[in-house]
């Protein structure tokens, strides 16, 4: 759906954006990561046309994306507001006919979202009279009302009550489920899991990590498993051998659970095999990293060997 | 184009719809017509009838001062005491000391401050008896003395336009007339736009809006909208202040011809010009103010209306053009309106020049500082009004040309370069910028 290949942008001496590539695949909620002034609003800023790229491009679809591509696009950006003066009902039209909506057709899918989300009454209200959630739902609702093919949220979630977060959640999924390719840029690693399939993060200008989120847990897991058998946890290490290590043993009468962490391309069989013998096995399940780890460890502990081994692929 | 269509629409209705527009537009012609015309009202009326007595020790103007129908003199040969004067029906007391030939000074007493033109009247009147008086006790006979009396007239004429009278100075003044209302106009909507880029910066509407449409078509759709709107009140303006200005005109006239009426064919004159006040009084009844009304309708004919309006209407959307997209970039380059301190004076310091230049144009309008200035596009628009006025600039043809492609030229400099300063300001924010940084921003690829 959404390729982007090579960009480069600098702003004077700093250099935002360094041989960024990645890809978007269609009608999936991508998750675009990356610690503050990383370049994540830079790229995104180019791929809704708002700034052009030193070089490199964006694909739409295979092809090169042109100025009506972002009638297509709807974007909500992080730094977001609507005019405080003007009524609900005429800013939300204004800004779906910029978008290139025909008058009528704006009118009565609006209609239907404030009726949906029960805000018929706030039509003829100044923005300035809502509540700031409030503002944030209308502000939602012109990012799609158009319909786009791809979908760009810049924290969508910042502003809104946990209620109101998961009523946006359930549209991004709901959007998703119909073939829009969203792309969600945000901070708050739970959603990310949550939600995205595909995710790229980008640290200093370039991007570390990038690919299913599924695959990338498997890069960063440690090969390690949670155990719980009923036997000495002391004859449990001696079985193990050089398949493994046992990490945090706590023995609970006959139960013992602990940590097993694989040693030189051992795997999950051959420890078994070498422990069913002193120790019944009650429970195994492997250790998954969370996100939230995942970015801590890829941002701050980045090294340059790591990069290169190939977690960019 | 639709959409930079529905951008001008915007700022145009948003603007117009305001409480503060209609008062503006309504209350400007109001304010200007209404405060003159209520001033000359004022002036005119007196609150009832005046009665005047005057105390004319030496029998210098016993029955002779005319009166009118709320103007009544009473006379009187001996001091009147303050607490008699006070419980008198009198309005004013007129004290006639028995030098007044030689020292030409009388007082008024009142109780309520009589207006100027009743002021004005009573001097006319007692000034007119007066001299009579001296021309008998010097035995002058009074036809002797009105060949006598001299009131000169400077008669101006161009050496190329010969057997015309020249009102070059009065057509310089309206000329300036205009050029001061493209100044004030560029400035009041000028800082309108920079105030609109501001407010879609601070409300963060604009990264929403710059999705849709290119920073350039927003920038430009803000500028034309907001032209439109000054050309709408503009229009309203000239349109309310002619409307009521008849209304007054007419009402004034009522006034005067009811009470003229009353008088006398040969005091017409006369009791007009001193019913209109103090200008009026200035000129002799002998047909001066006829002249006037000659002089104004020459000029009238000199005046390249059709053109004056034309190119008004050029040179004030060409400055506004220019400036307006200059305040359009620097009300992107800053987070508040404190910032602007700093970048306001370099657009202003030129405007303030072009309005001092076109000053020192009406008496001098062939000086090498009009000249530059009127040709130079920043201060152009102001200057070149009064040549436009004066005709000058029609006979240097070449000139007016220049001025007008330069001036094009220009803002369309000026737009581009306010272009790239505004679409990278607009999206930066709590950067303290500098000049340096302005600089660079022009070169950042789009």
């Amino acid at each position: 759906m959404l390729a982007v290949e090579n960009i480069v942008k600098r702003f004077g001496d700093h250099v935002a954006l360094d041989g960024v590539s990645m890809e978007v695949p269609k009608g999936r909620i991508f998750g675009l990561l990356g610690p503050n002034g990383a370049g994540k609003t830079t790229l995104i800023r180019i791929i809704t046309r708002i700034t052009g790229p030193d070089s490199g491009r964006v694909l739409l679809n295979g092809a090169p994306m042109t100025a009506t591509d972002v009638e297509h696009m709807g974007y909500l950006p992080e730094e977001r507001g609507l005019y405080k003066k003007m009524k609900v009902g005429e800013q939300a039209l204004y800004l779906a006919r910029l978008k290139g909506m025909g008058k009528q057709d704006a009118t009565t899918q609006l209609k239907e979202w404030f009726e949906r989300w029960e805000m018929s009454g706030w039509w003829n209200k100044k923005v300035e009279e809502l509540s700031k959630g409030m503002a944030q739902k209308v502000q939602f609702i012109t990012t799609v009302l158009h319909r786009p093919q791809l979908l760009i949220l810049d924290e969508p979630f910042s502003g809104f009550d946990p209620i109101n977060a998961e009523l946006i959640r359930t549209e991004i999924m709901r959007m998703s489920a119909e073939g829009v390719t969203v792309m969600l840029s945000t901070h708050n690693m739970g959603s990310v899991e949550e939600l995205c399939e595909h995710i790229a993060l980008i640290d200093k200008s370039k991007v570390v990590l990038h690919g299913s989120v599924k695959d990338i847990r498997k890069q960063f897991s440690n090969a390690t498993y949670k155990v719980e058998f009923l036997g000495s946890a002391v004859s449990f290490a001696d079985a193990l051998a050089f398949h493994g290590e046992l990490l945090d043993p706590k023995q609970d009468g006959q139960i013992c659970s602990a940590r097993v962490r694989l040693l030189h391309g051992a795997t999950l069989n051959n420890v078994l095999a070498a422990t069913l013998p002193v120790a019944q096995i009650l429970g195994v399940h492997e250790e998954v990293p969370s996100m939230h780890e995942i970015f801590i460890r890829a941002v701050s502990d980045r090294d340059p060997a790591q990069v290169a081994m190939g977690v960019t692929e | 184009m639709g959409k930079i269509r529905l951008i001008i629409w915007r700022e145009f209705i948003t603007r117009v719809r305001k409480p503060s527009f209609l008062i503006m537009t309504i209350l400007g012609p109001l304010l200007l017509v209404g405060g003159v015309t209520l001033v000359v009202f004022l002036g005119m009326q007196e609150g009832g009838i005046q009665n005047i007595v005057v105390i004319d020790k030496a029998h210098l103007l016993t029955n002779k001062l005319k009166e009118t129908d709320d103007l009544k003199f009473f006379y009187e040969h001996a001091d009147i005491s303050d607490s008699v004067f006070k419980a008198s029906p009198y309005t004013s007391m007129i004290e006639v000391n028995p030098l007044v030939l030689e020292n030409n000074t009388i007082q008024i007493f009142y109780k309520s401050l009589p207006s100027l033109s009743t002021q004005n009247y009573v001097s006319s009147q007692i000034e007119s008896v007066l001299e009579r008086e001296k021309l008998r006790v010097s035995n002058v006979d009074p036809e002797t003395y009105q060949k006598i009396k001299t009131a000169l007239k400077i008669q101006l004429f161009d050496i190329d336009k010969q057997g015309k009278r020249s009102y070059d100075q009065i057509k310089a003044g309206i000329g300036f007339g205009f050029g001061y209302l493209i100044f004030f106009f560029i400035f009041l909507y000028g800082v309108q736009v920079m105030r609109g880029v501001m407010e879609e910066k601070q409300n963060r509407v604009v990264e929403v809006l710059i999705s849709s449409v290119k920073p350039f078509q927003l920038m430009m759709g803000k500028i034309v909208g907001v032209a439109m709107v000054g050309l709408t009140q503009f229009l309203l303006w000239v349109f309310l202040t002619l409307t009521l200005g008849f209304v007054g005109m007419g009402l004034a006239k009522d006034s005067i011809s009811a009470s003229a009426v009353q008088d006398a064919a040969p005091q017409v004159t006369t009791q007009l010009q001193n019913q209109m006040g103090g200008q009026a009084a200035k000129f002799e009844a002998d047909g001066d103010s006829a002249e006037q009304l000659g002089v104004m309708m020459a000029i009238w004919d000199e005046l390249p209306v059709t053109w004056i309006l034309v190119l008004f209407l050029f040179y004030f959307l060409g400055g506004y053009l220019l400036y307006s997209s200059l305040f359009a970039a620097m009300g992107a380059a800053v987070d508040s309106e404190t910032d602007t301190q700093q970048f306001m004076l370099p657009i202003t310091v030129p405007m303030i020049i072009a309005v001092f230049i076109a000053q020192t144009a009406v008496y001098n309008p062939d000086g090498p500082a009009v000249f530059w200035c009127s040709i130079i596009p920043f201060t152009a628009p102001v200057v070149m009004m009064v040549r436009i006025a004066t005709g000058n600039a029609f006979e240097h043809i070449g000139e007016l040309a220049l001025s007008m492609v330069l001036l094009i030229a220009t803002f369309i400099f000026t737009t581009w370069l306010a272009g790239r300063i505004y679409r990278t300001g607009i999206l930066m924010y709590g950067k303290k910028v500098t000049w340096k940084e302005l600089g660079k921003w022009l070169f950042y690829k789009g």
